[in-house]
């Protein structure tokens, strides 16, 4: 044969071969294009936001009509009613994720249970909004307030908790329970003394995770207590508050000098970024360890 | 034993059944079996016995909280939704393409156009998502090392992190100028621009779940297609990918769910006009944008107030149907694993 031809010519397995790296180059390509879009989003926030931030920008309040100033209290209200939110979703979801684990049969009021949960997780921020709008500022009359806001974040964290917490209860091996069983304790001494502690970290690292996804979101705090803007902080529970999402989204969309705030904007945005990520990071890290120690020990 | 059995049987049949264990499988001796159970079926509830069961209760009740919650959502809706249909029909409000409640002549409450663009908004997301996400999923189940993986798995929960507000405003100042210069529109600020965010939005819930589901196939099937000489690629297109497509399904619809419902990020970069889209250059208004853009300027107890509820029990309905599906589809292959 020619061995020009021959170079030329591909043989099935050389074909095949081919394919499989063109392939596989194609996956990469994809897994490259999440990496950098995720990239050009940290880079261009950190590299227009970083030149508004400054110690003044984070203990200011806003002024002239938000043209100058700081985001203080924004920051405030964000963290007021992220403690709302954590006090409501984190014993909720604890409770519920033991009743799962530890109490409930294989019946069919447990896969209704979980069914409802997965569905809670799906239903849509804005129609949580529209629940908190009905449920605590006008049945419950909190009115727009902090409480309102925090309680409706905390309904909207409640599937995540849930399942986060339940995910802490299955890592504590059944031989922990049995333990304490065989020495004579009730379940709920068994639970209260060798499965809680050793599932307390796990479940207060999937707590934090739920709690960035509140601290960022914007839709079901605009009609249950966030305000435009305020020049005083909030003082009790009932107040209106400002909050770093919905500051963001006024200062990029209804502010009238849209242009002239961009990089008030930009800062928001940062520092809200820096928050939601930092929280994720910190529990994301956690976990890790988490996992390392738990294989480490054998359990 | 067995008359101490046979006597107990008289006023507890049930449980004397069960301690025979007659039809069920039970580790336990005999005899150990009949103390536990009749003991435990003595009516002698002491203190240390309602204390145990009320704590069951108490746990009970925490555990039903998500259905309660859910049928308050839906309940709630029905309730504020309803006063809305006494002065508006309800084929206007399913089919007609007009949407003007504030007009001072004839007000109008038609969904269509806003439906239609919800719905062309979250296919052009998919459009975007399905192949990149199954693109890495695939890439991290047959392709990384481990090493890689252990790093990229929180890089896209990172990803999924990034509250929808800072993804609307990079809407706004990053990607809309872009989408303006190539298309050589006014404005970037359409649907084009809101597919491409929302595809982002929903790229970790279909990149971890179809992950998932492509780990968790039987090895013996790629072994098989491994052994009958196809290579790497081919087992991943043609046994993988097939094997797992109730999950990679499942993935896509909780994306689908993910994109629909989503508010901030539409209500940024779409441009809002009310009118019935064209092509994927125009302006749109979604249903949750509609709500975020009026619920604040209405007054309480108007049609209007109650026409906005209607979008919302629309909304619940869509993505209830959605998740449901998913529900479905992943619980089919979590019962083939077993």
């Amino acid at each position: 044969m020619n061995p020009a031809r021959r170079k030329t010519r591909l043989t099935p397995a050389k074909k095949k071969a081919l394919v499989q790296a063109l392939g596989f180059l194609i996956l990469r390509a994809c897994l490259y294009f999440v990496f950098a879009v995720l990239l050009l989003f940290i880079y261009d926030i950190i590299r227009k936001g970083s030149g508004v931030l400054s110690w003044e920008f984070l203990t200011q309040p806003p002024r002239r009509g938000m043209t100058e100033g700081g985001i203080f209290p924004a920051i405030v209200g964000t963290f007021a009613v992220t403690m709302i939110t954590a006090l409501t979703s984190i014993p909720l979801g604890i409770f519920a994720a033991i009743y799962l684990n530890e109490y409930a049969g294989q019946d069919r009021l447990t896969r209704l249970i979980r069914l409802a949960i997965r569905n809670l997780a799906g239903v849509p921020s804005i129609v949580y909004g529209l629940f908190g709008v009905v449920l605590f500022v006008n049945v419950l009359n909190f009115g727009t307030s902090i409480l309102s806001a925090g309680l409706t974040l905390g309904l909207l964290t409640l599937p995540w908790t849930i399942t986060a917490s339940e995910e802490a209860l299955k890592n504590v091996p059944g031989s922990f329970r049995e333990g304490a069983l065989a020495l004579g304790a009730t379940k709920w001494q068994a639970i209260r003394t060798n499965v809680l502690p050793y599932a307390l970290p796990g479940m207060l690292t999937g707590a934090v995770l739920g709690l960035a996804r509140a601290a960022g979101e914007t839709a079901p705090i605009m009609f249950t207590g966030v305000a435009f803007y305020l020049p005083y902080l909030p003082r009790s529970l009932k107040d209106q508050f400002m909050a770093l999402s919905y500051h963001l989204y006024i200062m990029a969309t209804q502010h009238h000098a849209i242009l002239q705030v961009r990089p008030l904007a930009y800062g928001t945005a940062l520092v809200l970024l820096i928050l939601v990520l930092g929280m994720n990071l910190v529990a994301i890290i956690i976990r890790y360890r988490l996992r390392r120690r738990r294989q480490i020990h054998g359990w | 034993m067995k008359r101490i059995l046979n006597k107990f049987a008289v006023s507890n049949p049930v449980a004397a059944e069960e301690i025979r264990g007659r039809g069920s499988f039970n580790p336990l001796p005999f005899d150990l079996r009949a103390i536990m159970i009749i003991n435990r079926s003595q009516k002698k509830k002491s203190w240390r016995r309602w204390k145990e069961e009320l704590i069951r209760l108490f746990f009970l009740f925490h555990g039903l909280l998500a259905i309660f919650i859910l049928m308050g959502i839906f309940v709630f809706l029905i309730i504020s939704s309803v006063p809305a249909f006494k002065e508006i029909s309800l084929k206007e409000f399913l089919t007609s393409k007009t949407w003007d409640p504030t007009s001072p002549e004839k007000p109008q409450y038609g969904l269509v156009s806003m439906i239609f663009s919800t719905f062309m908004v979250t296919f052009g997301a998919l459009l975007i998502a399905i192949p990149i996400g199954l693109g890495v999923a695939a890439y991290l189940s047959d392709v990384a090392h481990w090493r890689v993986r252990e790093i990229v798995k929180p890089i896209v929960e990172i990803l999924a992190g990034i509250p929808s507000v800072a993804v609307g405003f990079l809407g706004i100042v990053l990607f809309g100028p872009i989408i303006a210069k190539i298309f050589n529109t006014s404005s970037g600020l359409n649907a084009a621009n809101g597919s491409f965010l929302l595809a982002i939005m929903a790229l970790p819930t279909i990149i971890s779940i179809s992950e998932d589901s492509l780990n968790s196939i039987p090895h013996s099937y790629v072994e098989a297609s491994l052994a009958l000489g196809a290579s790497r690629w081919q087992t991943l297109i043609r046994v993988k990918i097939p094997a797992a497509l109730s999950g990679i399904t499942a993935s896509i619809m909780l994306g689908l769910g993910r994109a629909i419902g989503e508010t901030m990020t539409v209500l940024m970069a779409t441009g809002n006009a009310r009118n019935f889209p064209h092509g994927f250059l125009d302006s749109i208004r979604t249903l949750t944008a509609n709500i975020a853009i009026e619920l604040g300027e209405v007054p309480y107890h108007t049609t209007h107030y109650y026409a906005l509820f209607a979008i919302g029990l629309v909304l619940f309905i869509i993505s209830f149907v959605v998740n449901l599906i998913a529900d479905i589809l992943l619980s089919k292959y979590q019962q083939r694993e077993l």
